[in-house]
């Protein structure tokens, strides 16, 4: 049965200011997929998720979800279509208790009926923030305020999940952890578009991947694909 | 009078006029906290709100805080507006853009007021704006003590508003992270509007009780703005206990440099302290 395609973007050019970050930049996601977008510092994979999310517009090309044009969609209309973006550095608010941080993420209509249901949701997939969730944010350890900045983004009843840079700064054995939970949000049916730096450990969690290259997708393909491929040994495997 | 019992005098009304001054300062404290932005009209904003009830007693007989009902509603709908079509089209150029549109309020406002009110002194005279009360030896005004319950109300109401609404709770985030607010699917123009619409409504029961305590021309909101830094100073910006207890410092710092140092230095008390506040801890007394 062909999967329903959940995100396409097709042909975007996306400028800061007058530097163009993209360049005629394509891809899709599936539902129900776990795709990775690898790439060095700087090659666009971060300006790629806020096109998406609406924080910037493309200046060509066009962005589909469910079939439906967001292109100059706003942000905070973005997440109520089903797209949640779980930011570079967590960015948890770090005044505010857990408990608030995760209502915040409920903030859009949609989402606010579903609350409790996805709360719950969320505790039973990280136990450690409803310990915690009178705690300010900014009490907590790295690996649990990006289980909170994940958390915060599943309170959102997301349909489509964007990780970027999950993994920055956290200890491997926290990692193992959250990837864990990734394989969990995605067996609830969550599809999620991750932006990641190391690339063996993308290769090795996600489907797909797309791999960037200043501002361009240089290449893409079923992930035991490209772990043959020639070019991403030379590159990124260093044999 | 001996010593200790005079002081009694001079600290009752430093604490009930401080009352005035976190009246005056909670709207600038709450635009800074949210939207880091100094809104340099604020005090003009709550002369606006003095005039206002002025015209509502001595045209319609109606109470100064009985005219909040309308006064309330209405600098919430101008701030509500000024944010959404004025200031947040000025964000998306710069904040120091923001910044000089703030200025040029200001001049609108006194300039407007001059016209309708000319620019002669005027006070909220209603018949118990001279009555006073005395608790054993200290006699206090009257409306010395609507200052400090008022300031004490809106403080509890505003903190308690931001802590437990879902608006109040947006209007929180958005000040501690923007982007992350916006990622959150929090609407933060329209929230920014609301932020700024609330602390309007602020200004305007400041207004009334400005008018109350004092006699106020159409320049008089720099001067209070100026008082208002300086309680925000010492309280820290953004947090709304930090501008009452800044608030009730810098009245007692003026009542009790009034005391001591004769009339003529009060002020110079309250503002060597901010002085010293912002030379020792300059992040305010609650600020972080």
């Amino acid at each position: 049965m062909p999967q329903e395609t959940l995100l396409k973007i097709s042909n975007i050019d996306v400028f800061h200011g007058s530097f163009q970050a993209l360049w005629d930049v394509s891809l899709a996601v599936r539902a129900g997929e776990i795709v990775a977008l690898i790439g060095a510092n700087g090659s666009g994979k971060s300006t790629l998720l806020d096109t998406i999310s609406g924080l910037l517009h493309p200046a060509k090309g066009k962005i589909e979800f469910e079939g439906k044009d967001i292109s100059a969609v706003d942000p905070f209309q973005v997440v109520e279509l089903g797209i949640t973006q779980v930011p570079e550095g967590r960015r948890v608010f770090p005044e505010m208790t857990v408990l608030d941080n995760l209502i915040i993420g409920s903030y859009n209509r949609k989402a606010r009926s579903k609350r409790e249901q996805n709360f719950k949701m969320v505790c039973e997939l990280f136990p450690i923030l409803k310990e915690r969730k009178n705690q300010l944010a900014k009490t907590l350890s790295g690996g649990e305020q990006q289980m909170l900045a994940l958390g915060r983004g599943l309170m959102s009843d997301p349909r489509l999940v964007l990780l970027d840079e999950m993994s920055l700064g956290l200890a491997p054995i926290v990692l193992n952890d959250l990837y864990k939970a990734l394989r969990e949000i995605r067996a609830m049916g969550i599809t999620i578009l991750f932006v990641e730096q190391n690339v063996r450990r993308s290769l090795r969690e996600a489907d797909r991947a797309y791999i960037m290259e200043a501002g361009r997708v240089v290449l893409s393909g079923d992930v035991a694909e490209l772990r043959e491929e020639e070019e991403v040994k030379k590159a990124y495997f260093g044999v | 009078m001996t010593g200790l019992a005079g002081l009694s005098t001079p600290i009752t009304m430093g604490i009930f006029l401080g009352g005035l001054y976190v009246l005056i300062a909670l709207g600038l404290s709450l635009v800074f906290g949210v939207m880091k932005l100094i809104n340099v009209a604020h005090g003009d904003w709550v002369i606006v709100g003095s005039y206002f009830a002025y015209t509502a007693m001595t045209m319609l007989g109606i109470d100064p805080f009985l005219s909040l009902v309308m006064g309330i509603p209405l600098l919430f709908g101008i701030g509500f507006a000024v944010q959404r079509f004025l200031l947040n089209r000025a964000f998306a150029v710069s904040l120091d853009a923001a910044l000089l549109v703030c200025f040029g309020i200001s001049i609108i406002f006194q300039n407007f007021c001059q016209i309708i009110w000319t620019p002669f002194s005027r006070g909220l005279k209603p018949p118990y704006a001279l009555e006073s009360f005395s608790i054993g030896a200290v006699h206090v005004p009257l409306v010395y003590l609507l200052d400090f319950i008022a300031a004490l109300v809106v403080m509890l109401f505003l903190r308690e508003f931001l802590r437990r609404t879902y608006l109040g709770k947006a209007i929180t985030a958005a000040s501690q992270d923007r982007r992350a607010a916006q990622l959150m699917g929090i609407n933060t123009g329209r929230v920014y509007a609301f932020a700024f619409a609330i602390a309007m409504a602020v200004a305007a029961i400041a207004g009334v009780l400005l008018g109350l305590t004092f006699p106020f021309t159409p320049t008089s909101g720099v001067s209070f703005l100026i008082l208002a830094f300086g309680v925000v100073i010492i309280g820290g910006l953004g947090s709304m206990m930090g501008t009452f207890i800044g608030g009730v410092i810098l009245g007692l710092a003026q009542t009790l440099g009034g005391y001591f140092l004769g009339a003529a230095a009060q002020m110079l008390v309250a503002y060597i302290l901010v002085f010293v506040v912002l030379a020792v801890r300059p992040q305010g007394i609650f600020g972080r």
